[in-house]
């Protein structure tokens, strides 16, 4: 049976689920504006859209863990059943979710069969390993029921969840993001297992990164864009041109970057050479250079490993193999302090979580990678301290009272240019930024930027590391993860179609 | 394992192997104080020939039935991934709240003379609601375990001296001395008492679904309320029956000194933790078992008799002794192979 016959087949009756008309907001956050989806029964759907298109908000309502603001969902039919009632939502669909949810003290048969070990009785173990064995060998599961959950790999667990969802009686199984975190050969496999299940009559919803994936395994595909549905087609019907114009949206502008800055000349010094860098499960033999003065971005999807490879480079992490050279020294690998000390500036990802001390104030988190230098023998004299952070805050525009304000009273913008000032502070040579304008409104990224690219012109060589196309329009060439490699370099004068489906692994038309 | 070859098998996926040797490795952790047990008992056989008789285990054993029993509560708490420190100032509390509402003003009583048959449910209804009072804390306004309990550690502790006075108090009722202090077939009660409940617990958290579903919180929240256990009220269940178990205790050591000291309790919960932690419970919860926490219990408590039968001087058998749990918990972290929290 091909997939077309099976989708068309299929189509006679009710979807095997539906969302009609779905809102929901959180606070000031529209995260879906009457959006919808039907599936189906019997086809593998694929839901796509960029981060925060709305992807994770309608799978947690489909799934009955929110409830929406406004509009209904329906299974073969017939409304959902109540939030409360999740033994009723457990038999009519059932998500493999990328963080997991089994628990990896517990065996997997106790995990197969997690509260619903036994009744009010005593649980008979020897009873549960067998049903277990049985489950999983009926769908074909060579995993150990006795083995811990914690022991298994990403693969076995995705496949111990599969199996329980279809214990439960699910007939529609929800795969958010299943391949993030499997190698070539382990994605093969899955999709061989998801085409048997589908001729057994299991219908998908797939949610992927990877466009290449949602053309070989899925027949119909749902895009969501700015928490809007946008369209829902036929793979076939659907060049993957048209996929991604739909996913990024107003396909005739391409937007030209990086025009302004003059090209950076060949001799310039390397100031950040990364060599062969390995890092298990993350990525897995880096090159990269950035010459002083260049301005150079790194994008890829949430699993690309392009986060873990920034925070190898300030030491964060400690890679497997390879070297980072940073200005000509080979600091100490996993030490941050070796990396400071080097020449290198750091902007990390989350700067509630490892950029700021929010108690503190402006002029002592400016400063801090500086505290040295502020006075003699570990002293940090307040005047001068003080100085320093009001040249800082004056340079980078920061809205604050003053020097002395906590920065958690600053604004998400004002507090990401205290977290720039202090990694520029000690005037690197180079500097590694990580989604430099996340959570940040429209002005304050504009002189976020405007302070990067003027580091770049002062001779600091950047990496802006980051999934928003703005932040690296202004790049002079923009290297692209896929799978823990660096697979393209794109120059200057890429346009948002181009970028979007390197990011998205399709090969280049 | 039959019936696996009924379907095509799939590729063998990469990676080692799990299964084959994990389990028993996993089920051999709860026995890894067994020899330690032994070799103490050999080493206190060779030190003091005392050491064996009847009288001096028996001791030992009963020394011990206390700390066992907030072990039992901690143990059971922790696995739920959840804290009590205030189970030391309950065992005081509890009974001192007890006596004093049974027993007339001039023995520092609080002048209530309630009916002296009712003490033991007061002390046990106090350890419930204080454990009930932990949770309400814990889990309806969302404050963390930890502060919570040490802030009711103190707040207990400053009510038992409140309510007492400052004073200790020696006129207990007899129905409150019994269970510290019978002997039921040649062994005292409280042994017989902490030893079934280590059972009903073992059997409890091992065979039964409820059970189970306090390692499943342990060990993932969020994995066991999306496979319907009904995380919050499972855990308040556990913290109530943390309290419980700690007023028994407290019941028990009145019984045994014969008074509810104004201190009943003090510095007790760092051993618990040593015990529990030395028995194998992880301090993140989800992994442990009770016989794992109950063995704990019986190391400390020989190495505790050893000291002193070994005439090592009262100045410096703290020291020792603390020594001695440090030393525990690095080899229980080399034999797991795994960082504690």
């Amino acid at each position: 049976m091909t997939s077309h016959e099976q989708t068309a087949g299929a189509a006679a009756g009710p979807p095997a689920a539906q969302a009609r008309d779905v809102s929901k907001r959180y606070g000031a956050t529209v995260a879906l504006h009457s959006a919808g989806i039907a599936v189906q029964a019997g086809e593998t759907h694929a839901l796509v859209g960029r981060n925060g298109a709305g992807k994770s908000t309608l799978v947690s309502i489909l799934t009955g863990l929110q409830r929406p603001d406004s509009g209904e969902i329906r299974f073969d039919g017939v409304a959902a059943p109540s939030l409360a009632d999740r033994d009723a939502w457990r038999q009519r669909v059932a998500c493999v979710y990328q963080k997991s949810t089994i628990i990896p003290t517990l065996t997997v048969a106790e995990n197969l069969f997690l509260n619903r070990q036994a009744g009010r009785g005593v649980i008979d173990w020897r009873g549960l390993r067998r049903r277990a064995a049985d489950l999983l060998a009926g769908y074909g599961v060579d995993v150990d029921p006795a083995a811990l959950a914690g022991a298994l790999t990403v693969e076995q667990r995705q496949l111990v969840e599969i199996a329980r969802a279809l214990s439960f009686g699910a007939r529609f199984i929800i795969l958010d993001e299943p391949t993030a975190q499997l190698d070539a050969a382990a994605i093969d496999r899955l999709f061989d297992r998801m085409r048997e299940l589908q001729s057994t009559g299991v219908t998908f919803l797939f949610i992927s990164h990877h466009l290449q994936e949602v053309y070989e395994v899925c027949q119909r595909v749902t895009v969501l864009r700015d928490a809007r549905h946008i369209l829902t087609e036929p793979v076939e019907a659907l060049s993957r041109d048209e996929l991604v114009a739909a996913m990024t949206g107003e396909t005739g502008r391409a937007l030209v970057a990086g025009a302004t800055r003059p090209p950076v000349p060949a001799t310039a010094p390397v100031v950040l050479d990364v060599r062969g860098l390995r890092l298990a499960g993350h990525y897995d033999g880096v090159d990269l250079t950035v010459r002083a003065g260049e301005l150079v971005g790194l994008i890829g999807s949430g699993s690309s490993g392009k986060v873990a490879l920034a925070e190898t480079i300030a030491g964060l992490r400690r890679a497997d193999a390879g070297t980072v050279t940073i200005a000509g020294n080979t600091p100490k690998p996993g030490q941050v302090p070796a990396a400071l000390a080097a020449g290198l500036g750091y902007l990390p990802q989350d700067r509630h979580r490892e950029g700021l001390v929010p108690l503190l104030s402006v002029a002592e988190n400016a400063t801090m990678p500086i505290a040295g230098r502020l006075g003699p023998a570990g002293i940090i004299a307040p005047a001068r301290q003080q100085a320093t952070a009001e040249r800082m805050i004056r340079a980078y525009d920061i809205k604050t009272d003053g020097p002395h304000q906590p920065v958690s009273d600053l604004s998400g913008g004002n507090a990401q240019k205290v977290v720039l000032a202090r990694a520029l502070a000690n005037d690197p040579k180079a500097l590694v930024l990580v989604s430099p304008t996340a959570g940040v409104d429209v002005r304050s990224k504009a002189s976020l930027l405007g302070a990067v690219d003027e580091a770049a012109a002062g001779g600091a060589g950047v990496l802006v590391v980051s999934d928003e196309l703005d932040d690296l329009r202004s790049c002079d060439r923009v290297l692209v993860m896929f799978h823990g490699q660096v697979i393209r370099d794109v120059p200057r004068g890429w346009t948002d179609a181009d970028l979007v489906s390197a990011v998205e692994g399709m090969e280049q038309p | 394992m039959t019936g696996t070859e009924t379907i095509a098998k799939p590729p063998r996926t990469g990676g080692p192997r799990p299964g084959g040797g994990r389990l028993p490795l996993a089920r051999l952790r709860d026995f890894a104080l067994v020899p330690a047990i032994l070799l103490l008992i050999v080493v206190g056989a060779l030190i003091d020939p005392v050491f064996l008789s009847t009288a001096n285990i028996t001791n030992v054993l009963q020394q011990q039935t206390e700390l066992a029993l907030l072990v039992l509560a901690e143990a059971i708490i922790l696995i739920a991934g959840k804290f009590d420190l205030s189970l030391e100032s309950t065992i005081g509390l509890a009974p001192a709240l007890a006596v004093a509402l049974v027993i007339p003003a001039a023995s520092n009583g609080l002048g209530t003379e309630l009916p002296a048959g009712l003490a033991i449910v007061l002390c046990l209804l106090t350890g419930l609601a204080i454990g009930a009072f932990n949770g309400l804390l814990i889990l309806r306004f969302k404050l963390s375990a930890f502060i919570v309990t040490l802030g009711m550690l103190i707040v207990l502790r400053g009510l038992q001296i409140g309510i007492t006075g400052g004073q200790n108090l020696f006129d207990i009722p007899p129905s409150v001395l019994y269970l510290g202090s019978a002997v039921w077939l040649g062994v005292p009660a409280s042994i017989w008492i902490s030893g079934s409940l280590f059972v009903v617990g073992i059997v409890a958290l091992g065979y039964f679904r409820h059970g189970r579903s306090v390692y499943a919180i342990g060990g993932n929240t969020d994995a066991a309320r999306a496979a319907g256990i009904r995380t919050d009220r499972v855990v308040w269940v556990v913290l109530m029956i943390g309290g419980l178990l700690a007023a028994l205790a407290g019941l028990l050591m009145t019984g045994r000194l014969g008074s509810v000291a104004a201190a009943q309790g003090d510095g007790m919960i760092f051993t618990v933790f040593a015990a529990a932690v030395i028995g194998g419970i992880s301090l993140d919860g989800g992994k442990g078992t009770l016989f794992g926490a109950l063995c704990g219990v019986v190391v400390l408590g020989l190495i505790n008799n050893i000291l002193t039968l070994a005439g090592v001087s009262a100045q410096w058998i703290q020291a020792i002794y603390g020594a001695i749990i440090l030393v525990a918990l690095i080899l229980a972290r080399l034999t797991s192979g795994k960082a504690q929290d």
